[in-house]
């Protein structure tokens, strides 16, 4: 029971920062149609912000990871957007996802080339002790974790439903062509979504290359994960990609303990394939209309 | 010339040229040359599905993967290559044909990460059942076929086998994209409802867009059995699959030449860029990313496009002229 309980909240701890990146995801598919290949991507380059401020430039990490995460809305937000989405807006899914998968490749590549092949140890934020609950042992980093990543979604959520702000990037998000006849400023309201997503790529970056090593190549599971917890949970709902990111997040946990190791992977991918055949707009997703 | 004639004349020329160009190469050209038709055969399969009914698929690779393992356990076993490669691309049809089920429900972003996870989950497969794929070992010895006394052992003679299949497919998904499936295969994909109301059976006609493509797919996997006489889960991975969707989609989807032109750049521009070094997938992934960004249409409408800026000159003469009439 007490291992049962350990792997549950480690499992939600993984799963709350899957669904940071699934939430991003999310966002960016609602407000440009954009199927982002490179979201793991996204989430790995920012840990190498980090290095680089850390060890190359010889800053303290607490100014490294602010500075990352404005880097990674930057670079990740709004130079992806201008230079790659916003040019192809207009050609449809197809050849946006093509770019963005090559963007991938190039962000891989470019990792490996100019920084290192290798697996970096990477700071963490939290203390790597054990905390005893009954007979559980849990870890800080885990709960601490959970904590911020939830946070960062709960504030998430309340900018977009309670400032003008976000409720203007809902509106677009729903309907922008009404959004722009009443007034919201559409492309503004989309550079905000993807400012947002590499703000919440660089958290999620931050928070999870600890438990791993920095590695070019850990956005290859991760941008997997998040497009599975957003289709599993709902693609049109942030609360979706949420309860997405922490059902994988304990699925993964409790197949490795009770299941197969070997098979581990596949499990999400039959839940995907499951959910898209019954229930195609997600647990919590409501159905979209059908357009002709 | 008129437009028939360079319909007959440029297929006939570049068969002489693909006949021609081998001869006197060294081994790894050759290899290069036969590993292209081979992915051009899958990558018709793709452009069936993708660029002429509109069903996106990123599973292909894993349909060569089903080809190649069904391959190579037969020919191991002693049966004949064709054997072989009738069973594989029989399995894929099959298989291809439950993976439109899917399809039927979902489109679009849906059905991309449906047929991604069936990738994902045949990748697993081929790793984990140890006993039957040989695991992360892969299978190795894959004997290459002969054909009434000749042998396609030497790679050269394998490059002409591969030729041949080649030019069978070829002829095969001409036929099928001018036949009426091919024109019930685009009314699917510029709008169904509409294709549904004048007649169309989409539901069997998107069925057949995955089955067949799958099929092109399996008959690709035949010929790597042999090509490379090593196989392992790795060649069947998710990249490979968004390999071959590049493919189609850099070389032009929905056009008959598109993905031989787009395996063409996808296989031999790294072997062109190798000497960059490590920067060459950087320079290709960027290469990628900006005729995305200016020709989406790949290479073939960039060709276009290039093209009528130079022709319509005269009509805009014309315009003029008329303008000057006036």
């Amino acid at each position: 029971m007490s291992e049962f309980i350990q792997l549950i909240v480690s499992g939600l701890s993984t799963g709350s920062i899957y669904a940071l990146a699934a939430v991003g995801f999310t966002l960016l598919w609602q407000a440009s149609q954009t199927i982002n290949f490179a979201q793991g991507e996204f989430v790995m380059v920012p840990a190498f912000f980090v290095l680089v401020l850390t060890v190359k430039m010889g800053l303290p990490v607490w100014l490294a990871m602010p500075l990352a995460v404005i880097l990674a809305v930057l670079i990740l937000g709004a130079l992806f957007k201008r230079l790659i989405v916003e040019p192809m807006f207009r050609h449809g899914t197809i050849p946006l996802v093509i770019a963005t998968i090559a963007l991938g490749i190039l962000l891989k590549e470019m990792v490996k080339e100019f920084y290192s092949p290798l697996g970096q140890p990477f700071p963490s934020l939290f203390p790597q002790t054990v905390l005893k609950i009954g007979n559980a042992s849990i870890s800080v980093p885990d709960i601490a974790n959970l904590i911020i990543a939830m946070g960062t979604i709960f504030a998430l959520q309340l900018f977009l439903s309670g400032t003008r702000t976000g409720r203007s990037m809902q509106a677009t998000a729903q309907n922008p062509d009404v959004a722009q006849i009443l007034g919201v400023d559409i492309k503004r309201m989309v550079l905000y979504t993807f400012l947002i997503n590499g703000a919440l790529a660089a958290i999620a970056s931050i928070l999870i290359t600890p438990i791993y090593l920095a590695k070019f190549s850990n956005g290859e599971t991760l941008g997997l994960v998040a497009f599975i917890a957003a289709i599993v949970g709902g693609f049109n709902q942030i609360r979706g990609a949420l309860v997405g990111g922490l059902l994988l997040g304990v699925i993964d946990n409790l197949s490795a303990a009770y299941f197969s190791s070997e098979y581990r992977q596949a499990l999400p991918m039959l839940l995907l394939i499951v959910i898209i055949l019954v229930r195609p707009q997600g647990l919590l997703g409501t159905a979209e209309g059908r357009t002709v | 010339m008129t437009t028939k004639m360079v319909r007959i004349l440029f297929p006939l020329a570049a068969l002489a040229l693909l006949v021609l160009i081998p001869l006197g190469q060294g081994n790894y050209i050759i290899y290069v040359m036969t590993s292209w038709l081979m992915f051009s055969i899958a990558a018709m399969g793709l452009n069936l599905t993708l660029g002429y009914a509109g069903q996106i698929s990123l599973a292909q690779a894993s349909f060569m993967g089903i080809g190649a393992y069904i391959t190579a356990l037969l020919t191991l076993a002693g049966y004949h290559w064709v054997v072989g490669w009738v069973a594989a691309m029989g399995a894929c049809f099959g298989i291809g044909l439950l993976l439109g089920y899917p399809a039927l429900r979902v489109q679009h972003h849906f059905l991309a990460f449906v047929t991604l996870a069936f990738n994902t989950l045949v990748f697993l497969v081929l790793r984990n059942e140890e006993w039957l794929t040989g695991g992360n070992h892969g299978l190795v010895g894959m004997p290459r076929p002969s054909f009434f006394g000749i042998s396609t052992g030497k790679n050269l003679e394998f490059y002409y086998f591969v030729l041949i299949l080649f030019v069978i497919s070829a002829a095969v998904f001409y036929w099928i994209v001018n036949s009426p499936w091919g024109r019930a295969f685009k009314a699917l994909r510029e709008n169904p409802v509409r294709a549904e109301s004048l007649g169309v059976d989409t539901r069997r006609i998107t069925l057949l867009a995955f089955a067949i493509g799958s099929a092109f797919g399996g008959g690709a996997g035949a010929i790597m059995s042999p090509l490379v006489q090593f196989i392992e889960p790795g060649s069947f991975a998710l990249v490979h699959s968004l390999k071959i969707l590049l493919m189609v989609v850099v070389g032009g989807a929905g056009l008959f030449y598109g993905p031989m032109l787009g395996a063409a750049v996808v296989i031999l521009l790294p072997e062109f860029l190798r000497f960059t070094e490590g920067y060459y997938l950087m320079i290709y992934a960027a290469l990628v990313i900006v005729l995305m960004v200016y020709s989406p249409t790949g290479l073939i409408g960039l060709g276009t496009k290039l093209w009528q800026q130079i022709r319509p000159q005269s009509e805009v003469r014309k315009d003029m002229s008329k303008g000057a009439q006036l």
